[in-house]
């Protein structure tokens, strides 16, 4: 008896506490600068798309909800014809992020995504590809990688950045 | 005519005022548990939520209105008629401040615990014509329950009902002017207090209901506006109690300075917020321990005081 009314006079004090309560619509809840929410497909800054369509964001992913399919243009730069994530089924554990080699895929602070429709959940690549190089300003793939590229802009091997030229097979010095 | 004019708006009033109350006690209650649990509560539909128990009433309209086929029909339909309508007759009774009320009954303390009596047929008929094991054990558990508390709910009234003299609720009210029998009557108060709670099927003596044990008890296979009911006789019955404690133990519509009614609404509301704490606080017991605690504790307990009062009636000559 006795600790039933102590019972109820604590809890009677709990009038007095301040709700712990976030009013979520109203009050927007503070987002860490990590936070892993909406997936989205950055560009270099050139402006070209970072994915080189290697499939190892599809091949991490433990949902299968990426889909694409590589392609080449004609100075032989791979890209992902069609790029598709399925958000009704992504979980965002960020393995795509942490897969990528090019930093193309990227997590964002956003997760307000619902929809009325399921079908509006599939994003393509048009609805991923964002204008800027998302959080690695600098980052150019193609500037830094062995890879040569034909055609105007082109490259050839040796010639990246923090590059050596390539070591003359042929040649009799060391 | 000016006399039956009288009466009707009575009647008319205090029927829409206890409605309203009764509906607007869901909100005040999830409010008050709310802020309890540190949280808020439902604060969306109008200033503060006020408007939850409309949009709750408008959502009950709007749901199917479905009967088993299994169900014993004409009985499943009685039954959450019943239990609003003998709640409501409870409230007749009460004396809300001098020239406001129903009826004044010169057995009106009787009268009430024959409507709150009643309404176990409500509860025992629901979960009987649900034909369903949940509804049924709920319903037993009400029977067996309600049975035990009614015994000593009505025996812990009569030492109110001896040192007033009389049934009549009025005079019990009048009879407090000088001292309310909360004091001198207090084993009464803490006895018709539990057996109120188990009367209207309060938490802590929720066993009927009991969500985590019996889905929701004998009001398992009901919906729509029929479940509606079961909760607004719920409530009334909350709103009922509170008023025959204020009536019987804390004087009533007496009190200083400000209006009757005014003294009325507030100690039936306190009572009503007392009831939600508890709620809020306590654990429901087991099965056994409850009837244990009614038949083992408090009938000896309501007994002791009885003799104790008619003792000191007796010798004092009151």
């Amino acid at each position: 008896m006795w600790n039933a009314l102590k019972t109820m006079w604590t809890i009677f004090l709990h009038m007095f506490h301040r709700p712990v309560t976030v009013q979520y619509p109203d009050e927007k809840p503070y987002i860490p600068p990590r936070w892993r929410g909406r997936i989205i497909l950055s560009r270099d800054p050139d402006g070209e798309e970072r994915c080189v369509a290697c499939y190892l964001c599809a091949a991490a992913c433990p949902v299968d909800c990426i889909a694409l399919q590589a392609t080449e243009d004609e100075h032989g730069r791979r890209y992902p014809e069609f790029f598709r994530i399925n958000f009704s089924r992504c979980i965002f554990c960020g393995y795509c992020e942490e897969a990528c080699p090019t930093d193309a895929i990227q997590l964002t602070s956003d997760f307000e995504m619902g929809e009325y429709d399921r079908k509006n959940l599939v994003y393509e690549k048009e609805d991923l590809l964002i204008d800027g190089p998302g959080k690695y300003p600098d980052y150019n793939f193609y500037r830094v990688a062995g890879l040569a590229i034909t055609g105007e802009g082109g490259k050839n091997k040796g010639e990246a950045e923090n590059e050596a030229p390539p070591v003359d097979l042929h040649h009799l010095l060391p | 005519m000016s006399e039956l004019a009288h009466t009707w708006t009575n009647v008319v009033v205090i029927l829409i005022f206890v409605f309203s109350f009764a509906a607007l006690l869901s909100w005040i209650e999830r409010r008050l548990l709310g802020v309890w649990q540190d949280r808020y509560g439902p604060n969306r539909v109008g200033p503060f939520g006020v408007l939850q128990s409309v949009a709750d009433a408008i959502k009950l309209l709007a749901k199917e209105d479905w009967i088993p086929p299994f169900a014993d029909k004409a009985l499943f339909v009685l039954a959450p008629a019943v239990i609003a309508i003998t709640t409501l007759l409870a409230f007749a009774v009460v004396p809300v401040a001098p020239g406001i009320g129903v009826v004044d009954l010169n057995i009106g303390l009787l009268f009430f615990l024959a409507m709150s009596s009643l309404g176990v047929y409500s509860i025992v008929l629901g979960g009987w014509a649900s034909n369903n094991k949940y509804s049924l054990l709920g319903g037993f558990r009400a029977a067996a329950q309600m049975l035990s508390y009614e015994v000593f709910m009505g025996l812990s009234l009569m030492g109110v009902v001896m040192l007033a003299g009389s049934f009549n609720l009025r005079d019990i009210v009048t009879a407090q002017e000088g001292l309310w029998f909360c004091i001198p009557q207090i084993l009464g108060l803490i006895t018709f207090t539990v057996a109120g709670i188990a009367e209207a099927r309060r938490l802590p003596f929720d066993l009927p209901e009991a969500e985590n044990e019996l889905v929701a008890g004998f009001h398992t296979e009901y919906s729509s506006m029929k479940f509606g009911l079961f909760f607004i006789g719920e409530y009334v019955g909350i709103i009922v109690i509170s008023a025959m404690m204020v009536t019987l133990f804390f004087g009533g519509w007496l009190g200083p300075l400000l209006p009757p009614l005014m003294w009325f609404l507030l100690k039936t509301s306190i009572i009503i917020g007392f009831f939600i704490l508890l709620r809020a606080s306590l654990p429901r017991p087991r099965y056994d321990q409850l009837m244990a605690y009614g038949w083992k504790v408090m009938l000896p307990l309501t007994l002791f005081n009885l003799l104790i009062t008619g003792a000191i009636v007796l010798a004092w000559g009151l």
